[in-house]
């Protein structure tokens, strides 16, 4: 009994901390169509950039928020100046977002060397709780509950906000929602710059699971993808509940087949594509 | 020879001189690297170009064919030729029930299913270790050769590798103008039309992936040989995604563009990195600063150059650029 | 990072200026007594390390190593200048063969330092085979490389990945009296020899191992992992590389650590120790090399390095200096003459130091070092994380107490060999 309420506890956090790494990457590619490849390095910029902060003395707290407002600017940045020219073209987006990335990765590896560190957890969610023979980490019942306030968040915002609206009509047709007078331009900015201070702020909350060190890009990047691809490119409750999907198979996977440990994640998917290849909550892609 | 051979001839021939050049083998199996990788770029090229399917797991099938003959002509007990042929039928038989799959998907599907179906393949390097060693992978690869053919000479294997890269350029520009290769083209812009005026769409695309796989397949074989090692570290997403950063560099579609931006990785991965010591910064610059330059590539990027050039003058200038994507 | 930056502004004048100067050098060598000359022109010394990717800590730390050897012996090796010339294999195997090449065929480098990873010392195995040129590992560990696949031109500075396991195996079942214990390491082939050696030593001593987990190198999180060690286990066996120690660790603090944790060397390494917290404190390893251990010569080199790097010295750090100490004792028994590659590497192969971090060093027929294993405890002293020797056992060989023949006649440490015979129990 233990095990298994130990595990789903451990699913429900790793599942948050995934959406918090993919929501972000989804927004972007719902109303932009980029599949934005640098999102594991910004991501990872921020889990540095957060310790940087902590280590300069801010309070976890305000890492983080200062955090997202950095990476989220470099993401404006990077739209406004590179990101623009290449609307709808696939493979010139590739090439820039991989560039970047490996611009970023090393930039990281330069500034803040090799050594991995740890990113300590605020002193008020150190240690762990006990209930009965379950021991939990007080720390990660903290993301199962910040990820799912940052989806009620992002759904509020999408779903119950002028902003929202106009998200929701670019989502579904640009050129309509810029005939009734949507600035599609800063629509698109506004959504780049959300969508990589989700990945910031996500690598300061995943830090402390996660620790900070190089190629942790490349460690998140696929399974970021994997989560949009899961749950269908573009819907938040898409990379919702892929998030969670993820987290229970990674999690439940790993303890109960070890031999398929490294597959795990690539045979439901695998499966689920080739039924429907849009994902679970995905609209058909061209 | 046609006109448009010339430069692909030239090119071919320098690559096959440089050990008349230069004495030291380096350069020579540098040489080696770059003809491999370019007929690995332009199997996928095949893909990214023609098909418009977009693979971030193409080293699944250089991975497959390379962990094939390592295996089977080390301890398999095959002598190294058997070894490749069988490596290349093993892997174009992966490659075609990996093929019924992936082909469900197009667009972002297809870009992550064939990124998840090579991480499946990872995987199992990596974890079945009883048989491909694990991360320590398969070493003491033999090289084919003969004593008419001494493949352990470097030269010999550049010769034996430029000799291939010529065959895939021969047989892939034949590809690209022949009716099968219009129509492929045809599947990438317009697939429901195409669907409707009769052609199987799904078949084309098969035949393309199978065509994709079958040179990298080969690039598997002459990267196991010229190594003569390999590791799960080939069938990494980033080896993959260097392939597709060399077709995509160099102009995807284009003949010529998949060879060029496969001697700008390895040349860059390679020799820049000699001199600077931050190398995989200059990579991540040098692709930014393509994108922004020719968002389409090194080879469209220069033909729109001369295309403006030769709006200036006024005789025509002789094209350089094997061909053009159809749709630019 | 002066090292780096002389040896590749070396390179970029050579071709110019340097190019002149050393036709000229040529020119009087012919003119004057030639071979005293010849003893003069630097010795190659070609260097494999990490700048790029996940290892470029361990890269870095085995630069320090290896500039520190240098400029102890003021840039010479037996007479001779040392020209090195440092290349960047990001842990990459392909990338690494061509950086061998580079180093082989372009620069015509004496002798190799490196490469880093046993995947890379693979990767360029049979290739050093063929051209002939000595390379002396400082840090890839891979069982076989001196044992059922020893190659003549390769030695290690460093232990196998089991070395120093087999003496914990011993010491967890004697001295600690531990009789359950629970694996868990990285998954791959460094995690599974040290497990392996590990496990056989203990299970030879009367403990059991009860159950084996292995997460994959870059699993996300140990939290599932450890959510399935038994609470009523004596121990947790831990063989971590790179940063994953710090990862698993941190997390199993987290998790109210249900059981007394034993450790690999790298687990709580010197180099990865700097970045760790409370939750390293009571660990016991063991390692052929500790900051502290009392053996001729280490004294002053970790006070050396602390001084010159402000940390103290680990795995990485200490095995690239003991290889440039090795190339440095063979190239004086030549009396400089490295050109002769065979006679370099005959002597290479019969190195023995009185001094230096691992102290007394002698290489066994195989070119695996002889040495003082320590079993030690992390304890926070003067204000920082340090290893503190328990017990030391002195000559500890590869072989561990087992017969040589015996044991290659063996299959290699894995995953599953030798078998465990108690698991579930």
């Amino acid at each position: 009994m233990a095990f298994w309420v130990s595990q789903t506890l451990n699913a429900l956090a790793l599942g948050g901390l995934l959406f918090m790494l993919a929501s972000g990457f989804s927004l972007i590619f719902g109303l932009m169509r980029v599949a934005n490849l640098a999102h594991g390095a910004l991501f990872m910029l921020g889990a540095y950039v957060g310790l940087a902060l902590v280590k300069a003395g801010f309070g976890f707290w305000t890492a983080a928020a200062t955090t997202a407002v950095l990476v989220g600017v470099l993401g404006g940045v990077i739209e406004r100046t590179l990101l623009r020219h290449l609307a709808g073209r696939t493979l010139p987006q590739v090439l820039l977002t991989l560039g970047l990335a490996f611009i970023i990765a090393d930039a990281c590896l330069m500034t803040w060397g090799g050594d991995p560190m740890r990113l300590p957890p605020p002193p008020e969610l150190a240690g762990a709780v006990r209930f009965g023979d379950v021991v939990f980490p007080r720390y990660r019942l903290f993301v199962i509950f910040a990820s799912a306030a940052v989806a009620l968040g992002l759904w509020l915002l999408v779903e119950r906000t002028r902003a929202g609206a106009m998200i929701r009509a670019a989502v579904d047709d640009v050129g309509m929602a810029r005939a009734i007078g949507v600035s599609a331009s800063t629509l698109f900015t506004a959504v780049f710059c959300l969508g990589t201070a989700l990945a910031g702020l996500g690598g300061v909350i995943g830090g402390p699971i996660l620790s900070v060190y190089p190629s942790l890009d490349q460690d998140m990047l696929p399974l970021a993808l994997l989560v949009v691809i899961l749950g269908g490119a573009g819907s938040l409750a898409g990379a919702f509940v892929g998030a969670y999907i993820i987290g229970f198979i990674y999690t439940f996977g790993q303890v109960l087949v070890p031999d398929l440990a490294y597959v795990i994640l690539f045979l439901p998917m695998v499966a689920v594509l080739a039924v429907a290849p849009q994902g679970l909550f995905g609209r058909r892609l061209g | 020879m046609t006109r448009r051979m010339l430069p692909f001839a030239v090119v071919l021939a320098a690559m096959a001189l440089v050990p008349v050049f230069t004495p030291s083998h380096f350069y020579v199996n540098l040489t080696s690297q770059v003809a491999i990788a370019a007929i690995g770029a332009l199997g996928l090229n095949v893909l990214v170009g023609h098909a418009g399917l977009n693979s971030l797991g193409f080293a699944v099938f250089p991975g497959l064919s390379a962990y094939l003959v390592a295996w089977l002509s080390t301890l398999g007990g095959f002598d190294p030729v058997s070894a490749g042929l069988l490596a290349i039928g093993g892997t174009m038989l992966v490659a075609g029930l990996f093929g019924v799959v992936a082909l469900r998907a197009t667009g972002l599907g297809f870009v992550m299913i064939t990124m998840a179906l090579c991480q499946i393949v990872w995987g199992a390097a990596y974890r079945w270790t009883s048989v491909t060693g694990g991360d320590n992978g398969i070493s003491a690869v033999p090289r084919p050769g003969t004593g008419l053919l001494p493949l352990e000479r470097p030269e010999v294997f550049l010769w034996l590798c430029v000799g291939t890269l010529a065959l895939a350029l021969i047989q892939l520009g034949r590809f690209f103008d022949s009716p099968m290769g219009v129509a492929l083209r045809g599947t990438r812009d317009q697939p429901r039309r195409m669907s409707a005026v009769g052609y199987d769409v799904w078949r084309i695309r098969f035949s393309a992936w199978m065509l994709a796989a079958a040179w990298g397949a080969v690039t598997g074989l002459l990267y196991a040989w010229y190594h003569q090692f390999v590791s799960p570290h080939m069938m990494a997403v980033t080896a993959s995604a260097e392939v597709l950063l060399m077709v995509v560099a160099g102009g995807a579609g284009t003949l010529a563009g998949p060879l060029i931006g496969a001697a700008l990785v390895v040349l860059l991965k390679n020799l820049a990195s000699i001199w600077i010591e931050r190398w995989v910064m200059l990579l991540g610059c040098t692709f930014v600063a393509i994108v922004l330059l020719m968002p389409d590539g090194i080879v469209p990027g220069f033909g729109l150059l001369r295309a403006a050039l030769a709006r200036l003058r006024p005789a025509p200038a002789p094209k350089l650029v094997p061909r053009e994507r159809a749709d630019v | 990072m002066p090292t780096n930056t002389s040896a590749v502004t070396f390179r970029r004048t050579r071709s110019k200026a340097s190019c002149k100067a050393w036709l000229l050098a040529t020119a009087l060598a012919a003119v004057c007594a030639a071979p005293a000359l010849a003893q003069q022109a630097p010795i190659k010394v070609g260097f494999m390390t990490v700048r790029s990717g996940a290892l470029a800590a361990g890269g870095k730390q085995m630069e320090q190593g290896l500039e520190y050897c240098l400029a102890e012996r003021g840039g010479k090796m037996g007479g001779r200048p040392v020209e090195l010339i440092t290349v960047d294999t990001a842990g990459q195997p392909a990338t690494t063969k061509t950086r061998a090449q580079e180093l082989v065929e372009r620069v015509r480098v004496d002798a190799i330092i490196g490469p880093l990873a046993a995947f890379e010392a693979l990767a360029i195995d049979d290739y050093i085979r063929q051209v002939g040129v000595p390379v002396i590992s400082p840090s890839a560990a891979a069982e076989d490389l001196t044992q059922r696949k020893q190659n003549p031109w390769f030695v290690r500075a460093v232990g196998t990945s089991a070395q120093a396991n087999h003496a914990l195996g011993e010491y967890a079942a004697k001295d600690l009296k531990l009789k359950r214990v629970v694996t868990i390491g990285d998954d791959f082939a460094f995690g599974h020899e040290a497990t392996a050696g590990f496990q056989r030593a203990f299970e030879d001593n009367g403990g059991k191992v009860v159950k084996k987990l292995w997460p994959p190198l870059n699993v996300a999180d140990y939290g599932s992992y450890i959510s399935q060690i038994p609470s009523d286990v004596d121990a947790v066996y831990a063989a971590f590389a790179g940063g994953n120690g710090l990862r698993f660790l941190q997390q199993y603090a987290e998790y109210g650590a249900p059981a007394k944790v034993i450790a690999q060397m790298t687990t709580v390494d010197e180099g990865i120790l700097k970045s760790m917290g409370k939750e390293a404190v009571g660990v016991i390893s063991s390692g052929w090399y500790t900051a502290t251990q009392d053996v001729p010569g280490n004294k002053e080199f970790a006070a050396g390095i602390r001084a010159k790097y402000g940390a103290d010295p680990g795995y990485y750090t200490a095995g690239a200096y003991e290889a440039c100490a090795f190339l440095d004792a063979a190239v004086k028994a030549v009396d400089g003459k490295v050109e002769d590659k065979q006679a370099l590497m005959k002597a290479l192969r019969e190195v023995k130091l009185d001094k230096g971090p691992f102290g007394e060093v002698a290489l066994d027929p195989y070119g695996n070092p002889i040495m003082t294993v320590t079993i030690r405890r992390t304890e926070e002293k003067d204000g920082r994380l340090q290893n503190v020797v328990l017990k030391t056992y002195p000559k500890v060989s590869q072989f561990w107490t087992y017969d040589p023949k015996a044991f290659l006649a063996d299959p290699v440490y894995s995953r599953d060999y030798p078998p465990a015979r108690h698991l579930g129990n």
